[in-house]
């Protein structure tokens, strides 16, 4: 067995042969296609996986891509809020998001959609238009929603999944497991918020502008087939960090914190201002809030 | 703020009185429809941090912050290079004509003018209402005096772009690194490209 991926011959027929035969012509742990799953793989065994990832990176791309595997922190749930108010729809946060996460440039793979909306109507999707295009925002009489993963307490995409491949970790992270991904999109339709995103082709990004600072569930490059979304940089914030979009934008709309920390910034929002979540009758309790801050 | 409960509704006793059988039939009715008859859901952890008491001011570290240095112009700081302190200095608001034309203050320009923030005691600092003279990289303290709920979010973090560690070091900005001092609304930017329609592939 080398330690490229894909499939060879041998695997196709250790898959006839049968899971019995499998183990005894190849290690499972060395292929996508043998393995367990994530949460019953032991750390040993995600180790050497991570490695051979790292190597078909290197040999791919050309670059020292590390794959993070940081857990999640015990009395942390992560929660985001965003103040519409201040929003003026420049979208800095959908580009630096595509850099930060290696999102694909073509195809076009965005995770945050900036949504323009009328004053006059309020928030209304069916008239929202993602496409705008303006010499300078805001544009008068619009107002600006930015919408991504709103990483729900009770996420639909997570009960659609017909093999576990997506679920929510213990900080609050909705999560994909892209090797565990059958590409079904059950969990695309399943979303109210349209923030999942199919890889229908083979993802291209130019290798000098991979960002080698990737994590195991989140922003690791993706193959053809799958489906990914806003992880709130998982890479960072498991780190201590704050995301990217909070970083780049330039009006200061973006907060993001520890729900169970009093002190934090999300928890002053939700104690001081006006919040609201989307699409509240469908029960799914975004932990994305929006806020007027004004 | 005590939590809210579901009791304390008035409606909540008009549905009761009004037909119990009809209201279980609605709820099995809807339950059966969101397909998840019978299945009981924990309360969410939002629902839990929504009621929270209110905030304790005097909890508060009203310690100096530390901040982005703040953006002078080329060359114009320390004021004290042009400016002679052995000088005596005209104290009526007048249009400039030897220097700084360049700054037109949208600011509430009808009742401020210059003297109201800067010094003319030390002209390197800046002075609050009270006298006090203040160092630039603090003019927070300044701006805070008129805008004090938006000083108050900025302290607390909600107010203005920080950078760094959720859980830990942080930067912060000052009011002036974002908004410029003599005119401070925000200036309409150009945004980054529309991203390209959905397609279908030949």
């Amino acid at each position: 067995m080398t330690a490229t991926a894909g499939p060879t011959r041998r695997d196709f027929l250790c898959a006839v042969v049968g899971c019995a035969a499998a183990a005894s012509c190849t290690d499972p742990t060395h292929t996508p296609f043998f393995r367990d799953h994530l949460l019953e793989m032991s750390p040993a065994e995600i180790a050497e996986m991570v490695a051979r990832m790292e190597a078909e990176y290197r040999e791919r791309f050309g670059r020292d891509i590390k794959v993070g595997t940081q857990g999640p922190r015990e009395g942390v749930q992560f929660a985001y809020a965003l103040d519409i108010a201040r929003c003026v729809g420049c979208r800095r946060c959908v580009y630096a998001c595509v850099d930060e996460n290696n999102q694909s440039r073509d195809p076009q793979i965005q995770w945050i959609r900036v949504l323009e909306m009328d004053k006059d109507r309020g928030i209304d999707f069916e008239h929202a238009n993602p496409y705008y295009e303006a010499d300078e925002v805001p544009r008068q009489g619009h107002f600006y929603l930015p919408v991504a993963c709103q990483h729900c307490e009770n996420p639909p995409c997570v009960k659609t999944c017909p093999v576990s491949a997506t679920w929510k970790e213990p900080d609050g992270i909705v999560v994909i497991d892209y090797d565990w991904c059958i590409g079904c999109r059950c969990c695309v339709s399943a979303c109210p918020y349209g923030a999942r995103h199919f890889n229908w082709r083979e993802p291209t990004i130019p290798p000098e502008e991979i960002n080698e600072h990737t994590h195991l569930l989140g922003n690791r490059p993706r193959p053809k087939g799958v489906v990914e979304k806003c992880t709130f940089c998982i890479h960072r914030t498991r780190e201590g960090r704050y995301p990217a979009c909070v970083e780049v934008c330039p009006v200061g709309a973006r907060k993001f914190g520890n729900l169970l920390d009093p002190n934090s910034e999300i928890r002053e929002v939700l104690r001081s201002k006006r919040v609201f979540v989307l699409k509240t009758e469908l029960r799914t309790y975004p932990r994305f809030f929006y806020f007027y801050g004004l | 703020m005590k939590p809210r409960s579901v009791g304390t509704d008035p409606r909540e006793g008009a549905s009761r009185t009004a037909g119990p059988w009809l209201l279980l039939a609605g709820t099995c009715a809807v339950g059966f429809l969101l397909g998840s008859c019978g299945e009981s859901q924990a309360e969410p952890l939002i629902h839990q941090h929504l009621f929270d008491e209110p905030y304790d001011p005097t909890a508060e570290d009203l310690g100096k912050i530390e901040v982005e240095p703040p953006p002078f112009s080329d060359g114009v700081f320390p004021c004290t290079d042009c400016h002679d302190p052995s000088l005596p200095v005209k104290g009526t608001p007048r249009v400039l004509k030897r220097a700084h034309q360049d700054i037109v203050l949208h600011h509430d320009e009808q009742n401020r003018w210059c003297l109201d923030c800067h010094s003319k005691v030390n002209f390197d600092k800046l002075h609050l209402a009270s006298g006090e003279l203040i160092d630039f990289d603090e003019s927070y303290r300044l701006c805070g005096q008129c805008h004090g709920d938006k000083y108050r979010d900025w302290r607390r973090g909600i107010h203005g772009r920080r950078s760094g560690n959720w859980d830990g070091e942080k930067t912060y900005l000052l009011c002036v690194n974002c908004h410029y001092s003599h005119s401070p609304a925000f200036q309409p930017i150009k945004p980054k490209p529309a991203p390209i329609p959905p397609q279908r592939t030949p």
